[in-house]
């Protein structure tokens, strides 16, 4: 999918993303404080465009998927290679934008952790995108839901998680934030990169649990395959849905 | 080659297609005809597999064509709206085609006839309305097809492009093509088609051959044939 590379908002993404990170390292005297600042930016805007730019080209290509799907195509492969052509090319403007920037200033455990983690989140938000527009038909509606869907997962998630905290402030709520953290891949991410950080500390007993949880092989295992599914669902439940789908 | 039997179809509660029931075989030539909204589209795209009919099955040489996709490659299909990755090249789109078919004996007739072999350089963003409707000509044609399926396919190109167009498809009539046409401009279809099938508010009111319509109405001209159907 040379198309996607080729497009001018790809290409301003990665231009973005390369000033930023560059400037944030440059403006702090310390590359670890400056990969914290960029962490807290990387998370609103990377899975902003990723959502937005693949509805978007969903909806501008439908006229292109329609010629295709009369192709001797089967509906499945059609649908993931438009998966594979949008994830590979959200990665790859990742990489280059962020990536190396990190490479240069932080080549360690903390700053793959990031490199890793941005990459999961750019596909995961790609692939939601493809089950938010197979499932509107209108595209302003369309648009619509995956801006909501990303308010929801950058904002109004946390908004209730806290509620949900003040509300049982008098039970032990640790274990049950490991599973809301969970359902959110955003804080999933942010989760782990700032326990490589090494600040848990600073996120008083509740940190000090994410980080006996988090902090082991099988939590970082069973953390990563959460995100691995949070790609695999929505992508999955939008194949479903496209091979069903009236076109 | 191709049967439709008691083929349904309703978006929510509008009905679309009514218990349409239809037999094409080659060397036919049959235009697809009705107002606006009498389901011509739907059923084409039903019979592309890209709208699944509620109920009713579509046959095409014989197999039941439905949660089969291999059929396909004996289609040729031109949509009514042609629209193509703004930043591909007319050479590249043409390229991914005969990537996704692995069809070796391609036929570029019409991309010389139609003039886009000069310019296969330009992106499909800089293209205008009637130059992409000759991008989704070519591609129909490219593959030698039996079966042609042709939406609206004269809409937007300029007169030569369409003689040009018209001739091809008299060319493949010939190859005992079978051509299925939807248009509005029937004055164009006279020297075409061998068949009619009219549909009007999703039902297939009649389905003859042209001779049959001419002396049954006792009109020459397809227009007023079918403007004599309509009153009457």
């Amino acid at each position: 999918m040379l198309d996607i590379l080729r497009s001018k908002i790809i290409i301003g993404y990665t231009l973005f993303l390369l000033l930023v990170s560059l400037s944030v390292f440059n403006l702090e005297d310390n590359a670890s404080k400056g990969l914290a600042s960029l962490l807290n930016i990387l998370l609103i805007i990377v899975p902003l465009i990723s959502i937005i730019f693949s509805t978007i080209y969903i909806y501008n290509s439908a006229e292109f998927i329609e010629l295709l799907v009369s192709q001797p195509l089967k509906r499945s492969t059609l649908w993931m290679s438009e998966f594979i052509g949008l994830s590979s090319a959200m990665s790859f403007a990742y990489f280059i934008g962020a990536g190396i920037p990190i490479l240069l200033y932080q080549p360690d455990a903390v700053g793959l952790t990031m490199i890793g983690t941005g990459i999961l989140l750019s596909i995961i938000f790609v692939s939601i995108a493809l089950l938010a527009s197979v499932k509107t038909r209108d595209k302003a509606k369309g648009i619509g839901v995956a801006i909501l869907l990303w308010f929801y997962f950058s904002i109004i998630f946390d908004g209730i998680v806290l509620f949900i905290l003040f509300q049982f402030q008098d039970y032990p709520m640790e274990k049950p934030m490991l599973i809301f953290t969970a359902l959110n891949p955003i804080d999933l991410s942010r989760i782990l990169i700032l326990l490589k950080m090494d600040i848990s500390a600073l996120m008083g007993y509740t940190g000090a649990v994410f980080k006996d949880f988090f902090g082991t092989v099988t939590g970082t295992v069973i953390a990563l395959s959460t995100l691995l599914l949070w790609v695999a669902a929505p992508c999955w439940l939008s194949v479903r849905s496209f091979v069903k789908k009236d076109l | 080659m191709i049967i439709a039997t008691n083929v349904n179809k309703s978006f929510g509660k509008l009905p679309v297609l009514k218990n349409i029931s239809v037999n094409c075989n080659e060397g036919e030539c049959i235009a697809l005809i009705g107002p606006n909204g009498s389901g011509k589209t739907t059923f084409i795209k039903c019979l592309l597999g890209m709208v699944v009919p509620d109920s009713g099955f579509i046959t095409f040489a014989g197999k039941n064509i439905i949660h089969d996709w291999e059929y396909r490659s004996h289609i040729g299909y031109m949509p009514q709206i042609g629209r193509y990755p703004d930043n591909m090249t007319i050479a590249q789109v043409l390229d991914m085609m005969k990537d996704i078919r692995k069809q070796r004996n391609v036929d570029e007739t019409l991309i010389h006839a139609l003039g886009l072999s000069d310019i296969l350089k330009k992106r499909m963003r800089t293209l205008s309305g009637g130059t992409r409707q000759k991008v989704s000509a070519s591609l129909a044609f490219l593959f030698n097809p039996d079966v042609l399926i042709l939406d609206e396919p004269t809409a937007g190109l300029d007169p030569v492009s369409s003689e040009i167009l018209k001739e091809k498809i008299i060319t493949e009539k010939k190859n005992g093509k079978l051509i299925l046409i939807t248009s509005h401009i029937l004055s164009e279809l006279d020297d075409l088609v061998t068949e009619v099938m009219y549909l009007q508010e999703g039902q297939l009111k009649f389905h003859k051959s042209i001779d049959v319509l001419r002396k049954d109405t006792g009109e020459e001209k397809l227009t007023r044939a079918i403007a004599q159907v309509m009153q009457g």
